[in-house]
């Protein structure tokens, strides 16, 4: 729901924090882990999940993300599959705000409606559609509202000044801003990042989480500094392809633990 | 739907089209509308292209009566348009001059480009040469495999061509990573897509450059014919030579047939492109189209013995003009390509390009159908040179 995403941005706020935003590949690095991944994540300190749902082009990302679509392609992992993860996710205590990521087609292809209902019905709080600007989203927003579940819109360092109110007007649980122009796993956070967000702050009170480029705990520390969300995921699939596969869990939620400074059992 | 009436480029054909694109871009698109919409209207621009297209690219390009190939078939006349004959030997140099001189205007001093046949990546890497414009190509390793011969052309022209090792290695995957070079290198960087697929403005914008073909097709029937053709005949991979050679013909009682590749046949998913005689819409590189793809949204592999039809999505409008019935789309499969090619080689000393080949055979069959006294315009994209490797391997020869 929206409002548990709301909340947990605020309860980070309250904290004098930013809230620490975890992507995982539903389906990576096997179907079986994505259930024990979300609860590690959770486990290490992420107060925000992003599951990613696999597609066949991943044309927004590089090759680090690419690799855990094809994977997850490959495993046969399809948007029902995702809903079914975060379904089962919940009963097992997952507690942190959910929002799924990836592109349009799985989505149209399973229903623009029925995905936004079946999602929130799941226990997932929003949606993060990389390839579906909010000029063409206006069926599908209207569904996440009438469901309840967030549409987050994505603001770039190429996006317009003119463009960033009306894309934030849209926004009721938080921004993602995309550091930098390129794709996911690519160059690292640069400085004016924080005069990216300093722009869109102008336009908006929504929380603003960044994204891209995002990986060690200086970059983490950094970011958080600057913004209400500090959002990582390539770092993440890499500790993942890091080792075992019965080892996954444990590297990420250490590696979660290392750059958050912080555990927060039994949360 | 002619869009010389509007003030605005309309973003959509009816439900397909739009601009499904991640965030970053939507700047480098809307400032490519506007700079489209100014230079469609300025007479400097259209002139230069103009100009370009008569001494650089040898515009117009003949229409040919094929003689002794309508004796055989003794039927409707068959007349072949000859983009073959267009410099660099296919209908794909009138898009990249269009968007090359746009680029120059838009300040962008490099062009990435993907290819699959690679006459589109030999185009963009000859117009740069021209132009001055550094230029990088995306190809799938599976297509540098059966096109090696314009892996060398684009070398040779100074391009930089990478070789992409993803997904289905074809030009679905070449399209992806060219759309990666542009999220990270959007500001100085000018995507040249080729064929009249992606997001808005690029379906309409390639339309438009590639509607000299029908264009010049209308004048030469009636002055060469007397008459209009019955139907217009061409193949189909992204669309936009089918689309060029039909879109001046739209307003006329011309039947228009879209010829797509069914490689190994479509009963098995995965082995052909026949995107919409066998796909469903969706959103796939930018834009809401007919695509080859599973229950799941995921799409799904291609097959065909052309590496320029072999993928699984199509332009928008032809996704339109088949649910509004003004175009019909049909499918060859590879051995009925290859039979068309040779057909046309031996009646009339012409080798076309594996893609229009796909388009002979249907053709004859419409001639014979409609008879003596009608006529059938093929739309000829390219010639075959580029595929003599791919021939000879189909029909067991080693060369
Ligand atoms: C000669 C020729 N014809 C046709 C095509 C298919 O493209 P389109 O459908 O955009 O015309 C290609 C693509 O490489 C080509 O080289």
């Amino acid at each position: 729901m929206s409002e548990r995403l709301r909340a947990r941005f605020a309860e980070a706020k309250g904290e004098g924090r930013a809230a620490f935003v975890a992507y995982v590949m539903a389906g990576f690095p096997e179907p079986d882990q994505t259930v024990p991944l979300l609860l590690g994540l959770e486990a290490g300190g992420a107060d925000v999940i992003e599951l990613g749902v696999p597609f066949t082009d991943p044309l927004a990302d590089g090759a680090t993300i690419q690799r855990a679509n094809e994977v997850a392609v490959a495993a046969g992992v399809t948007f029902a599959d995702c809903l079914g993860m975060v379904r089962e996710a919940r009963a097992q205590g997952l507690s942190a705000p959910l929002v799924l990521m990836g592109y349009d087609n799985p989505l149209l292809a399973y229903g623009e409606e029925r995905a936004a209902a079946d999602a929130a019905d799941a226990g997932a709080d929003g949606f993060i559609v990389v390839d579906l600007p909010p000029d063409e989203a206006g069926a599908f927003r209207k569904a996440c509202a009438d469901h309840g579940v967030s549409f987050v819109p994505l603001i770039a360092p190429t996006t317009a000044e003119s463009r960033m109110g009306e894309v934030a007007s849209v926004a009721d649980s938080f921004i993602y801003c995309v550091s930098v122009t390129g794709t996911t796993g690519g160059a690292a956070v640069p400085p004016e990042v924080g005069e990216l967000v300093a722009t869109i702050r102008q336009h908006t009170d929504v929380p603003i989480a960044v994204g891209f480029g995002v990986s060690t705990e200086e970059q983490v520390a950094r970011v958080g500094r600057v913004a209400e969300g500090v959002i990582v995921g390539s770092a993440i699939i890499a500790a993942i392809e890091g080792g075992s596969v019965e080892g996954c869990v444990d590297r990420v939620r250490a590696y979660v633990e290392r750059v958050t400074g912080r555990s927060r059992e039994g949360a | 739907m002619s869009t010389e009436t509007r003030s605005e480029l309309a973003p959509r054909f009816g439900e397909f089209g739009g601009r499904y694109i991640p965030e970053v871009l939507v700047a480098a698109h809307e400032e490519l509308e506007e700079s489209y919409e100014a230079a469609r209207r300025d007479p400097a621009f259209r002139e230069e292209l103009a100009t370009l297209q008569r001494h650089y690219a040898g515009r117009p390009t003949p229409l040919y009566f094929a003689e002794r190939l309508t004796e055989e078939v003794g039927g409707a006349r068959l007349w072949l348009k000859r983009e073959d004959l267009a410099h660099t030997g296919a209908h794909k140099i009138n898009n990249a001059l269009g968007q090359a001189l746009l680029a120059k205007r838009l300040g962008k001093p490099r062009i990435i480009a993907e290819t699959g046949a690679g006459q589109h990546g030999v185009a963009t890497a000859t117009v740069c040469a021209k132009l001055n414009l550094e230029c990088v190509v995306y190809m799938g390793t599976e297509d540098i495999r059966r096109q090696s011969l314009n892996v060398f052309r684009m070398k040779m022209l100074g391009a930089e061509v990478v070789p992409v090792d993803s997904g289905s290695r074809t030009l679905k995957d070449a399209i992806n990573e060219a759309m990666r070079d542009w999220v990270t290198n959007v500001r100085t960087t000018h995507y040249l897509i080729g064929s009249a697929i992606g997001p808005h403005p690029f379906p309409t914008m390639v339309r438009d450059f590639q509607a000299v073909i029908g264009q010049e097709a209308r004048e030469q029937m009636l002055e060469q014919a007397g008459r209009l053709p019955d139907v217009a005949v061409a193949c189909v991979g992204g669309g936009s030579n089918a689309i060029g050679l039909f879109h001046p013909f739209i307003e006329d009682p011309v039947r228009l047939v879209g010829v797509e590749a069914a490689g190994e046949g479509l009963a098995e998913p995965g082995r052909n492109a026949a995107t919409l005689v066998a796909g469903s819409p969706g959103v796939l590189h930018g834009t809401r189209t007919y695509l080859l793809q599973d229950e799941a949204g995921q799409i799904l592999d291609t097959h065909s013995i052309s590496a320029g039809l072999d993928y699984p999505g199509v332009g928008p409008e032809h996704s339109w003009l088949k649910v509004t019935e003004r175009a019909e789309y049909i499918a060859t499969d590879d051995a009925e390509a290859l039979d068309g090619f040779q057909r046309l080689t031996r009646s009339e000393g012409i080798i076309p390009a594996l893609e229009p080949a796909h388009a002979i055979l249907p053709a004859i069959r419409l001639a014979d159908e409609i008879g003596e006294g009608g006529d059938v315009l093929i739309g000829l994209s390219g010639r075959g040179d580029k595929d003599m490797h791919t021939v000879a391997e189909a029909l067991g020869v080693t060369l």
